[in-house]
């Protein structure tokens, strides 16, 4: 396959940016969307040119590290995927493509399409977790027998990869969909419960205070998502978080 | 010479862990306070380790390279864990884990570390069940369990095809917590590029950060690295784009032994190789062999219709296929040990029935599953004479709930309904056995730096059972440094803050910095990747599967000129001081091209076969791996003289105690 790319470059943080084109040809169809920008890269480095920046580790859609808006679409235009597992047999001989960062005030451009997703981090680190320390006499794991529904629902939620497509999709990059998955999963587990509300509280404090927009219920975000999840859980953590913040005495 | 002591505690095997706990030191909490440990890698090992540690009270710094913990490579592992819970009682105990681990490694692991490893695997899924990681539960709400290779008991725990996610979002979110409280500071992005010794102990480390490309001195009373395996020194591999060996290299070049760098897993269970575009393989969990049978067509006939595109593998008739490895080992089947399994690929494929177009692969068929699936989901449901169609529907909705992910992510690999037509898989680099040697405590040869996880050599002897990985990342992590360190830093609860302006720092920086600056400096006219992939292409052709005296000679010789031709002619743009993804790549294969050499070296000098480690010259009449045990029952433990071709061996030699030493057999 023969393509241009518009990407977009931008040196550090404080540059402004722009679009540059690119042609690239003979493209493997069956080659993943990174293999091609590999290829790319590789004409660059040959030629004495910078490469184009991106984040990438797993390349199998489980690390969240890859983040490319293609086309207008986090993750590109196939659904349930992340850019890594996009395969260029979605793209047409002669196609131009537009590639560009996630944008979000929360998540600031670092380098060409690599953003700076810390937010995620420390709202993680304000409630998204069981308060429990390592040691070697907990509770023997069959000794609280949890429904199987409750645990499944809990694993959907916990599949989130932390990406930040939601994010990058929602019209007010909202981090609801993120936040809600992490509540949801610890919400549904006799382990998280006890600390659920307040973990509603403080996660919802970290994000606003990160600068993400409000969640207006356009639902974008949960059909971006690469993982599927659900807006159920946003509904969930609402549950959580008013009737937190009813009682609260943090 | 340096001598190597194991420090394997006295007493009784079962007894050991329990007497050594009691007998080390400890340092008091308050004193913790003033102790800095640093910990390279947030994977199941460093992130277990970080947490536990800060848990303690030990000021904690964390680094890695990506740009959040959390996406450490450990989040890609599918499968499961093991332990020994017994919870279906079917006769599982420590014992027989232990047993079914040394087995496994094909007796070239330390007894007395596998077994505190089966003894500590129970408190891991305790823990982890307390973070909140949502296992599969059957309807009774209890924890599920499934079969992995190597073993006649159900024992592995999973959360579908994402336990290694779940795992380590479980350890990230303990770390999240100590990094809220401000016991641990993150260093993301960073890449720590050299250890750094003060009077013989390692006391700091050298990072780079890989936004500001700026080069950085930390200090701490103890370095503990968890930087993960070497699988891409063969350039394709099963791993993460960024999984590398330089942490666990410059801790080597520094004085820590490497041990048995040969021993590699090739794991059976990939998706084949389609092109040259490829940047990694992709693996298909060992889970799918308890429900997948695997073959290839009996006549070769229906090889070549199949390669010419004529003949569907479903149009294939029972009696004309051959199920090799039930044929073959009747007793474990299709759940023998990796290293046996794939060899067994590479034979039927070397023999001309591989089934794609490169010849290199093989199917793995679920449809006998969804029949047998099926026919008991109708059962439950009351249907009563279910068509067949309704039985294969019935079945693959199992089959999804189990390993939905997973046929996922080969669909849109490959291309294919895997539900429709048998998955086709081919064996690919996995996971590395081998790596830097460390004594019971898990202290490597230089006082004061530890390794864990699968950096280290430690548990898995020449072969590694799946699920143990994970079990061993969270076991070094959660339950031993956090005692065993203690031991050593209680000699340092008066030492103060090391400083990180004393000259070795300050050297440590300038050897850093002057590397880098080789590489933008260079202008050759090749990229990193072209020199990575020829190396890799030699590791493979060579130093793959199977292995010869000669072939081994030849890529000895063939690295070092890639390596003498690398660091003439690489080209590296950009600048330091800024991201530069080229330049960390650089770094990391300037390393592999060291570590290959040392790797081939290792294997020519191991002239037996034994687990992942297969000699050519040294197979039993079935072509089955032959052990040398009178020669070769010891790690090999090489250590750093100035170059690779320099490095010496040192033996420490295994006893078994406890487990009689037996050619292995899973007939
Ligand atoms: C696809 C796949 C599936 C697997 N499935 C299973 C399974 O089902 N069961 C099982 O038991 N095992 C499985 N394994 C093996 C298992 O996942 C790994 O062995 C294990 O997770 C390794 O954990 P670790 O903590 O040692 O290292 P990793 O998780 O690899 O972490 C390494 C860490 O070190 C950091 N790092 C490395 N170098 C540096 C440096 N120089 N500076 C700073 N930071 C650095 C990285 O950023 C990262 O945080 C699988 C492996 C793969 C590849
Ligand atoms: S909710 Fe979905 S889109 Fe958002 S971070 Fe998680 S996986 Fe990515
Ligand atoms: S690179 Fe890991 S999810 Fe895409």
């Amino acid at each position: 396959m023969d393509l241009t790319l518009k990407i977009w470059r931008q040196k550090n943080k404080d540059d402004k940016g722009g679009m540059e084109t690119f042609q690239i040809s003979d493209v493997s169809p069956d080659s993943s969307f990174l293999e091609m920008l590999d290829l790319l890269n590789e004409d660059l480095v040959n030629k004495g040119e910078v490469p184009v920046a991106f984040d990438h580790d797993c390349r199998e859609g489980i690390c969240g590290m890859c983040s490319l808006y293609i086309n207008g679409e986090a993750h590109g235009p196939d659904r349930a995927v992340t850019t890594c597992q996009l395969h260029m047999r979605k793209f047409k001989d002669g196609d131009t493509i537009f590639v560009e960062p996630w944008r979000a005030k929360a998540f600031p451009v670092i380098k060409d399409l690599v953003v700076d997703r810390g937010a995620f981090d420390r709202i993680m680190e304000a409630g998204g977790f069981v308060s429990v320390n390592t040691s070697g006499n907990t509770q023997d794991a069959n000794a609280l027998p949890i429904p199987k529904v409750d645990a499944d629902n809990a694993f959907d939620a916990a599949t989130c990869i932390g990406c930040g497509a939601c994010v990058a999709t929602c019209k007010n990059a909202s981090a609801m969909l993120f936040v809600s998955a992490k509540v949801s999963q610890l919400a549904l587990l006799p382990q998280g419960q006890v600390e659920a509300k307040r973990r509603a509280i403080h996660m919802v404090e970290q994000m606003d205070h990160e600068g993400f927009g409000n969640c207006t219920n356009t639902g974008a975000c949960e059909v971006e998502c690469p993982k599927g999840i659900s807006l159920d859980n946003i509904a969930r953590m609402n549950r959580e978080y008013l009737s937190a913040a009813i009682v609260s005495e943090d | 010479m340096t001598k190597l002591d194991s420090k394997i505690p006295e007493g009784p095997i079962a007894d050991k862990w329990t007497k050594h706990k009691n007998d080390i030191n400890v340092v008091n909490p308050a004193n913790k306070r003033l102790i800095d440990v640093i910990v390279v890698g947030t994977g199941l090992a460093g992130g277990a380790a970080a947490a536990s540690l800060a848990e303690l009270g030990y000021n904690v710094k964390a680094f890695c390279f990506q740009d959040s913990p959390r996406r450490a490579h450990s989040i890609a592992a599918q499968g499961g864990i093991n332990a020994a819970k017994n919870y279906q009682n079917d006769g599982d105990s420590t014992y027989r884990l232990f047993y079914d681990t040394v087995k496994g490694g094909d007796y070239r692991a330390r007894e007395a570390n596998v077994y505190r490893l089966a003894e500590v695997s129970a408190n891991i899924i305790d823990q982890c069940v307390a973070q909140g990681v949502p296992f599969a539960r059957d309807y009774g709400g209890l924890l599920d369990n499934r079969s992995f290779g190597g073993v006649l008991v159900s024992r592995t725990f999973y959360a579908k095809g994402q336990t290694g996610q779940q795992l380590l979002l479980g350890a990230y979110s303990a770390m999240a917590r100590q990094i809220g409280k401000g016991k641990i500071t993150m260093y993301n992005r960073h890449e720590m590029l050299d250890v750094v010794k003060v009077d013989g102990k390692a006391r700091g480390i050298i990072a780079r950060d890989l936004v500001t490309g700026e080069i950085e001195r930390h200090s701490a009373h103890a370095v503990v690295i968890c930087s993960g395996g070497y699988g891409n020194v063969f350039f394709l591999s099963t791993n993460a784009m960024g999984s590398n060996a330089t942490a666990a290299w410059k801790i080597h070049k520094k004085g820590a032994f490497f041990a048995n760098p040969c021993y590699t897993q090739i794991h059976p269970t990939c998706i084949p190789r389609s092109g040259d575009h490829q940047s990694k393989l992709t693996l298909m969990s060992e889970s799918l062999r308890n429900d997948g049978r695997i073959w290839v067509p009996k006549n070769k006939e229906d090889v070549e219709a199949i390669r010419a595109g004529k003949l569907k593998p479903t149009q294939i008739k029972e009696e004309d296929r051959d199920y090799y490895l039930e044929r073959r080992y009747p007793a474990f089947g299709n759940l023998v040990p990796r290293d046996v399994a794939s060899r067994a690929a590479k034979e039927r494929c070397d023999a001309g029935y591989g089934v794609n177009k490169t010849g290199e692969a093989v199917y793995l068929d679920f449809a006998s599953a969804f029949v047998r699936y099926g026919t008991e989901k109708a059962h439950v449901e009351g249907i009563e004479n279910p068509s067949k169609e309704e039985i294969i529907k019935l079945g693959q909705g199992v089959i999804e709930a189990k390993y939905g992910n997973l046929f996922q992510m080969y669909e849109k690999i490959v291309d294919e309904n895997p539900y429709e037509t048998p998955m086709m898989i081919y064996p690919a680099v996995h996971y590395t056995m081998g790596g830097v040697w460390v004594d019971y405590n898990l202290m490597t040869t230089i006082p004061g730096c530890y390794c864990l996880g699968e950096a280290n050599f430690s548990d898995h002897g020449a072969n590694r059972l799946g699920a143990s990985a994970l079990m061993q990342g969270l076991a070094d992590g959660y339950f031993v440094i956090p005692y065993t360190i203690g031991d050593y830093l209680a000699n340092d609860i008066r030492t103060g803050p090391i400083s990180n302006d004393s000259t070795e720092f300050i050297e440590a920086e300038k050897e850093v910095k002057d590397r880098l600056e080789k590489f933008i400096n260079n202008n050759g006219t090749h990229s990193v990747d072209h020199f990575h992939k020829r190396l890799g292409k030699v590791m493979w052709d060579k130093v793959g599967m199977a292995r010869n005296e000669q072939g081994l000679k030849e890529a000895i010789k063939e690295i070092r000129q890639i390596r003498e031709e690398f660091w003439r002619d690489v080209r590296v743009p950009g600048e330091l001081n800024e991201l530069n993804p080229e330049l960390e790549k650089a770094g990391r294969v300037a390393d592999f091209l060291e570590l290959g050499e040392l790797f081939a070296m290792d294997a020519l000098e191991r002239t037996e076969s034994c687990g992942g480690h297969f000699r050519e010259e040294s197979q039993t009449e079935e072509g089955e791996a032959l052990r040398d045990d009178v020669n070769f029952a010891y790690v090999a433990a090489w250590e750093y003289k100035g170059d690779p071709k320099d490095e010496e061996v040192h033996k420490e030699h295994l006893e078994f105690k406890d487990i009689e030493l037996k050619q292995r057999s899973y007939k």
